[in-house]
């Protein structure tokens, strides 16, 4: 028999780039931040990271034999989350925090809404905020990192933002020795969560996904730049209150937020402008909730508050055709 | 120094070194010509021969039906052998005069050529209308329509395309290099039809040979060689147009809209040769290449030549074809099979073998924004074709689907291998049906 032709409609070639490509390039990016949790948490770090990803995967797994859909682990997205969940976590979250919000993650986050490219909101963001309401103290509760072979024990510190928070609101100033030691801050010797604590990492996945065009420069440079701008405006009315742009850079989730939580594409705009919209709005909400609200950091509520409006910001922000011509009036 | 360009686009690997020095060769006659009577935009040409009769070569066998309609011309002499429904570039079986050569090649009376310095632009009109010049780029829409811009519409600018953004064609680039004066003579010709001071070449900067001959010939001519970025889809037309002179057509426009007419190297080329000889369109340069081909070369073309024709001249098929198309990989269409002629339009033939075609199943639009970002139509390709699936074809076309220009970098860079393109022509489809209804 003759060989079959294939006939179908142009184009005839394709850049191979693939959902599984974009989702593991994604999770080599991290790699940098989760050796650096290891290095300062150990082996707590080490198994929350694992419990997060094998929880999500397995979520993944039970959510959509339960559905009766098509596996898709392989695209590697359900364990994306679950690495993205961990680094958001305390490093001495129990196993059971963990699971939980693995269960969440994908489950509420994620499958309920029909899987992959269907959620509104970051599924990984979405169990962390279910985590911090409904375990608050195992969620608020930090570790001082204790470098792998130093022999230090594991010993209950706050978070540089969440050790602000309280000295301004008892005493209205920001203690000096917070803004002292920005080293620590970049590498990541300081308390947080697994992912947050070194922007040195951070900055090198960051920079990674740019150079491989997974994401592209205007979620991250709006953010951040709407951090510092208006960071800055406040440290200059009153420094001994409102701390300045650099440690908002380097404390808390804003380096982790901006480069791949507000960057996930499946919840943010998709046009150039909506991107920027997007992340001034994060900027905005994360500047508000860290000097004025009731939390020390405000990054996932940020985020999750501007996916809700990503449909919005997609309509508002629909680029101007090739040759618009305006409606003529009347 | 920064090339011009337009927003929007990518650059495919594009293979253009499987051809790209091969000078052109010019393949031999086959044993059967099958002329299609309908190889342009418009109504197709009338049948003014029959079966059994003796034709020469460049005898009208089909005269044009009304105004955006051309003539097609017998490309040898011998004998009609048949006219009958016969495969076609668009896949349907239509009408064809099947002529078997008798070796002459013999030329029909009367071919004479002029200088075109003596004829009036209306005279230059008749002759390309009369040897059946259509746009030669791929979208063969009659040239002397193109020529003959309404009173209310003053053409300023004349701009010829040398892109050839298409992966794997060479074909433009073989002519801008070894038929250099052709180009240029038609180019001066249409300068003269149009009335036009200012003529604009555009070509591609990843043909540095083409572009430093052409550049070299033009000079004292009043034809400006203007190289551009290497980008898909430099060459749609209005891509070209607003690359070359900062405007951009109006949506829904026609490039007559700012003053701008554009034709094809390979329309100028017959144009010269139409007038200043008086030879009507029987052949042209066509690049066979691809995976699935022995020996990728550049041919002078005959129209009516079957495909099957070209490959033998070619080497051969190397391998089994999986997927037979007529023009390049990003626009070009699939064939049935080799029988299909090669026409006006065939700018290229590409084979493809089993493996080197992109099968991977669809994902669900993870939202990346890619397609977003390399549209030059500057619309929103995932949100349409979201629509145009879900049948949503007044939402389709609110956001732009009848500015889509199909050239497929949507599909192209996809991750999640979605139809995009396909989609949207699906939706255009139906907003057309949906206007005509009303």
């Amino acid at each position: 028999m003759e060989k079959q032709l294939y006939l179908s409609s142009s184009p005839h070639i394709h850049s191979g780039e693939t959902t599984d490509k974009v989702m593991r390039a994604v999770i080599y990016s991290l790699l940098p931040a989760c050796a650096v949790a290891v290095y300062f948490f150990g082996l707590a770090a080490l198994s929350v990271l694992l419990i997060c990803t094998l929880g999500s995967v397995a979520a993944e797994a039970v959510c959509q034999r339960l559905m009766g859909k098509a596996p898709t682990l392989g695209d590697g997205s359900a364990a994306l989350t679950g690495i993205l969940l961990a680094l958001n976590l305390p490093p001495s979250s129990p196993w059971w925090l963990a699971l939980i919000g693995s269960a969440v993650a994908i489950g509420v986050g994620k499958q309920v809404y029909g899987g992959l490219g269907y959620n509104p909101f970051n599924p990984a963001l979405v169990a962390r905020v279910v985590l911090l309401i409904s375990f608050p103290v195992q969620m608020t509760t930090w570790t001082a990192p204790a470098p792998l072979g130093s022999g230090i024990d594991a010993v209950t510190s706050a978070t540089p933002l969440g050790e602000m928070k309280t000295a301004v609101m008892l005493t209205g100033q920001i203690p000096a020795a917070l803004q002292g030691p920005y080293g620590d801050y970049f590498t990541g010797n300081m308390a947080g969560s697994l992912g947050e604590v070194s922007a040195a990492a951070l900055l090198l996945g960051g920079l990674f996904l740019l150079a491989r065009r997974i994401i592209t420069w205007h979620i991250p440079v709006s953010y951040l730049g709407t951090v510092v701008v208006l960071g800055s405006l406040f440290w200059l009315l009153d420094p001994a209150r409102y701390p300045g742009p650099l440690f908002h850079l380097l404390t808390g989730g804003l380096l982790l937020g901006a480069f791949f939580m507000a960057t996930d594409m499946v919840t943010s705009p998709i046009t150039g402008r909506g991107m920027l919209l997007f992340g001034f709005g994060c900027g905005l909400i994360t500047v508000l909730i860290r000097l004025f609200g009731g939390y020390p950091e405000g990054v996932s509520f940020a985020i999750l508050l501007m996916n809700a409006v990503t449909p919005l910001i997609d309509r508002f922000t629909k680029p101007k055709k090739f040759g618009f011509v305006a409606p003529q009036p009347g | 120094m920064k090339l011009k360009t337009f927003p929007g686009g990518l650059h495919p690997p594009d293979n253009k070194e499987w051809s790209a020095h091969k000078a052109i060769e010019t393949c031999p006659l086959p044993a059967e010509l099958v002329i299609p009577l309908a190889q342009h935009i418009g109504a197709p040409a009338e049948l003014c021969v029959a079966k059994g009769d003796l034709v020469k070569k460049g005898q009208v066998i089909g005269t044009a039906k009304g105004f955006v309609s051309v003539p097609v011309h017998s490309s040898t002499s011998g004998e009609v052998t048949a006219v009958e429904p016969r495969p076609h570039a668009s896949g349907r079986n239509l009408p064809a005069v099947v002529i078997r050569p008798d070796g002459e090649d013999a030329w029909v009376e009367g071919i004479n050529g002029a200088d075109p310095e003596t004829l009036s632009p209306d005279a230059i009109r008749e002759r390309i209308r009369a040897a059946g010049i259509v746009g030669m780029g791929g979208a063969t829409f009659p040239a002397h329509v193109k020529l003959t811009p309404p009173e209310n519409k003053p053409i300023h600018t004349l701009v010829i395309n040398g892109v050839e953004c298409e992966p794997y064609l060479t074909a433009d680039h073989r002519l801008m290099l070894e038929e250099t004066e052709r180009v240029l003579d038609g180019i001066a010709i249409l300068k003269r039809v149009l009335g036009v001071e200012r003529a604009l070449v555009g070509i591609e900067a990843n043909k540095p040979d083409a572009i430093q001959v052409m550049t070299k010939a033009c000079v004292g001519k009043g034809i400006e060689v203007v190289p551009l970025a290497v980008k898909y889809p430099q060459g749609a037309e209005k891509q070209l147009i607003l690359a070359l002179t900062g405007r951009e057509v109006p949506s829904g426009g026609l490039p007559m809209d700012v003053g701008v007419v554009v034709q094809n190297v390979g329309t100028a080329a017959a144009v010269s040769d139409a007038v200043r000889r008086g030879l009507p369109l029987i052949e042209r340069i066509a690049t066979i290449t691809g995976p699935g081909v022995t020996t990728p070369k550049n041919l002078r073309v005959r129209v009516g030549t079957p495909l099957s024709h070209l490959v033998a001249f070619c080497g051969g098929l190397k391998g089994d074809p999986a997927k037979i198309i007529m023009g390049g990989p990003m626009m070009g269409a699939t064939q049935l099979s080799l029988e299909v002629p090669a026409t006006r339009g065939t700018s290229g033939l590409l084979l493809f073998r089993e493996g080197e075609i992109p099968l991977a199943p669809e994902g669900p639009c993870i939202r990346c924004g890619r397609c977003v970002r390399v549209c030059p139509a500057r619309i929103m390709p995932t949100t349409i074709a979201a629509y145009a699936r879900l049948d949503l074809i007044s939402e389709a076309e609110g956001f732009g689907a009848m500015d889509c220009i199909e050239c497929g970098c949507c599909t192209y860079t996809c991750p999640a291998a979605l139809p995009l393109v396909q989609a949207i022509r699906y939706g255009k489809g139906a907003i057309l049906a949906k206007r005509r209804k009303v």
